[in-house]
């Protein structure tokens, strides 16, 4: 019952954070969210064609639990860049307005939007969830 | 017993030194904009952190959600 002891769970999400360069824990997935702010995340980086892997964290309840304990985070979607914790919504909005979040994603900057579009051609790339 | 944007604003202001908070919401949903000495110099994620740790495991629980703007109080932002 020790803090140490072997947690495949939580080695799986740190796996799947160092593998993929732009990754999104959500409600639901990228199709059919199942929350507004997961939404927003999504439809954000849609906007800005960015390429990322998503992971529905809805079917356990123990992968919202092992993520927030990784990334000392309490709430979803949790965006990941390079294995480092971008933030939120709220974050990844106001890094959204400010054109910093393409800027983060390595994205050239797109003209200035009023709102995140839909309709991005390019298709995120999804991981199978494994978790 | 649910939660009110008076007691959310009340903690926030206690929790965290120099805090001045706005907060709206609906019992479940929150909208807090915060603005505090102890963020000068910490990135956003780490501001929102100690925004989060005022409320601990109440947030995605008794909160059902707070989305949360923080600013840094010497600077004057525009929204």
């Amino acid at each position: 019952m020790s803090d140490q002891a072997a947690n495949p769970l939580r080695d799986a999400i740190q796996e799947a954070i160092d593998e993929n360069p732009v990754i999104l824990f959500m409600k639901g997935t990228p199709e059919a969210p199942a929350c507004g702010f997961s939404a927003r995340t999504v439809a954000i980086l849609q906007s800005l064609g960015a390429r990322f892997a998503a992971v529905d964290i809805l079917p356990d309840p123990r992968i919202r639990q092992e993520l927030s304990a990784l990334s000392d985070w309490p709430t979803i979607p949790q965006l990941f860049v390079d294995g480092e914790l971008v933030g939120g919504c709220d974050i990844v909005s106001e890094m959204y307005q400010s054109g910093e979040l393409a800027h983060t994603l390595g994205i050239d900057a797109p003209p200035q939007a009023e709102a995140p579009a839909n309709g991005s051609d390019q298709a995120p790339l999804t991981i199978e969830n494994r978790l | 017993m649910s939660a009110t944007p008076d007691e959310l604003k009340e903690r926030i202001e206690a929790g965290i030194p120099g805090a001045v908070a706005e907060v709206t919401g609906d019992g479940h949903h929150f909208n807090a904009v915060v603005s505090a000495t102890a963020f000068n110099g910490l990135t956003r994620i780490a501001q929102h952190r100690l925004v989060y740790d005022v409320f601990g495991a109440e947030v995605g629980d008794r909160i059902h959600a707070l989305s949360i703007q923080t600013k840094t109080a010497d600077t004057e932002e525009t929204r």
